[in-house]
């Protein structure tokens, strides 16, 4: 098996339907709908505890029950199961891979030939071709979430979610992965889980705020020009105030 | 310095020995000074070698089948998750009965040669390198899991390309233990019947009120047990290479 597609794979769309989920007796939320548009950025902003991450896992199938198999359905009909990539705060690299071997990770893990011409090409796109043998933890934290990136989409699937990937890195390295992953996530359906107004605002094409407990979401805030839009665009700015007065109110 | 270090440890070692044979007055066949044990060593080289050679080639193979073993057993036990509720009684028990207790019979059972000594080593290694490999596989970071399961892993490959690489840290730590330990089952194996070893040269000179040759094998013994231990110790730096603290160069 030789793991060679290069072409971008056709966008799907999903749809969360009355998801369910319930943590130490405590519900997060139930009953709750989100639509993520095919090809598009989704982003999802609320206050920490919220639930967040929570959606997130479940759609990823993570959260350990089965309750909420029948929630999630894709605009193509089929599993979503095999068809989304994950990226988190943490950039979870091997410590015992070079950064080459770790954005060949998934084909290792399933015990397919890697693609080394793509992941190469990958390195590339991300800044990281230099230090392809590096190990990760000569890195700095802004290369090692970029190659985090790269094995993101070393996997090359129509769908990937997000958990707060930038949000432990310095405000430049974070604009500049912004546009990076803005870039290279075109034309993917992408689900953002970030506590950051600007960066929602920067790469969502709809942005959601999810409050309260059980947690509801808001209705779509949909910015008029499209990501990523620049940190002092007129909309951005607007949009921001607005968000940081929802998201205050929000908090407890 | 990373060379005098140790020679110096040694030589003031040597020293307050000497010190203390001089300032006791104890006889020499109740404690002989280093100068003597250096004598008696020079005199009879082949000797020390020869048993030390089969006390060594015991420990050796102990570490071998311990390692193995205790490996084997972890895996089974992370893998299959009702194995383990089988194997801890026995691990347990394999700690519980003191190795001391066991090796009469184990004389009686193996034979007076080499491999009741084999076995004794491997029994005290296998429970540092079980343990310590078992709870490496079980604490692996969840998100490296997950990061895992959403690439679409098997169980076998997640076990094979994620928990061992990241359990070998702690493998690392409880070979250091073994290794440590290892010598203990050789020698006490040597003690309860055998006819060559150190633990044999050191009983047959105590019976003849030869000190120095005891107190030969002993050093014998003892410089084996760090050459052992340093090699081992280098060997699981180097393996795991990639763990931070492995190669710091903290003072």
């Amino acid at each position: 098996m030789n793991e060679t597609t290069v072409t971008p794979p056709i966008p799907i769309g999903l749809s969360v339907r009355h998801a369910r989920l319930a943590w130490h007796e405590q519900v997060l939320f139930d009953g709750l709908d989100l639509e993520l548009k095919a090809g598009q950025w989704t982003c999802l902003l609320g206050p920490s505890g919220v639930g967040k991450s929570m959606l997130l896992r479940l759609i990823l199938g993570l959260d350990g029950s089965q309750e909420n198999s029948e929630t999630i359905n894709c605009s193509d009909g089929l599993q979503l199961n095999g068809r989304v990539a994950f990226m988190a705060q943490q950039d979870f690299l091997f410590p015992w891979l070079n950064v080459l071997d770790n954005v060949l990770l998934g084909s290792r893990i399933r015990n397919a030939v890697g693609n080394r011409d793509k992941a190469m090409q990958l390195l590339a796109a991300t800044g990281l071709a230099d230090v392809s043998e590096a190990m990760p933890d000569t890195l700095s934290g802004g290369m090692r979430q970029r190659a985090a990136l790269a094995r993101t989409l070393m996997e090359d699937r129509p769908v990937v979610l997000m958990d707060e990937p930038f949000s432990a890195l310095d405000v430049i390295s974070r604009i500049k992965l912004q546009e990076l992953a803005a870039e290279l996530l075109n034309c993917r359906t992408v689900l953002l889980v970030t506590h950051d107004p600007l960066e929602a605002l920067r790469l969502g094409h709809s942005i959601h705020v999810m409050t309260g407990r059980p947690a509801t979401l808001g209705a779509a805030i949909v910015p008029d020009k499209l990501p990523p839009r620049p940190v002092d665009d007129s909309g951005v700015l607007e949009h921001q105030g607005e968000l940081l007065r929802q998201l205050a109110e929000a908090a407890p | 310095m990373k060379l005098l270090r140790p020679a110096i440890i040694l030589i003031g070692l040597l020293a307050i020995w000497q010190v203390v044979v001089s300032l006791s007055g104890a006889p020499p066949y109740i404690l002989p000074g280093p100068w003597a044990v250096a004598q008696a060593w020079s005199q009879r080289p082949e000797l020390f070698l020869h048993h030390g050679t089969i006390t060594m080639a015991e420990i050796l193979l102990g570490l071998i089948f311990g390692l193995g073993l205790g490996v084997t057993s972890a895996l089974i036990m992370a893998y299959f998750r009702p194995a383990r509720q089988w194997l801890m009684p026995v691990l347990v028990v394999s700690q519980a009965v003191p190795v001391f207790a066991l090796a009469p019979v184990l004389v009686l059972w193996v034979g007076y040669g080499m491999a009741s000594k084999v076995v004794m080593a491997t029994l005290i290694i296998y429970f540092p390198v079980t343990a310590a490999f078992h709870d490496g596989l079980r604490r692996t970071e969840p998100g490296w899991l997950e990061l895992a399961r959403t690439m679409n892993g098997s169980r076998w490959a997640i076990l094979r390309h994620v928990r061992i690489p990241a359990a070998l840290p702690a493998l690392g730590s409880g070979l250091r233990v073994a290794t440590a330990v290892a010598p203990i089952g050789a020698i006490v194996g040597e003690w309860v019947g055998s006819s060559s070893g150190l633990g044999y040269l050191m009983l047959h000179a105590n019976a003849r009120m030869q000190i120095d040759v005891m107190f030969a094998a002993l050093a014998t013994l003892s410089l084996l047990a760090v050459t052992l231990y340093f090699s081992v110790d280098s060997a699981v730096r180097h393996a795991i290479k990639w763990q931070p603290d492995s190669h710091s160069n903290e003072p």
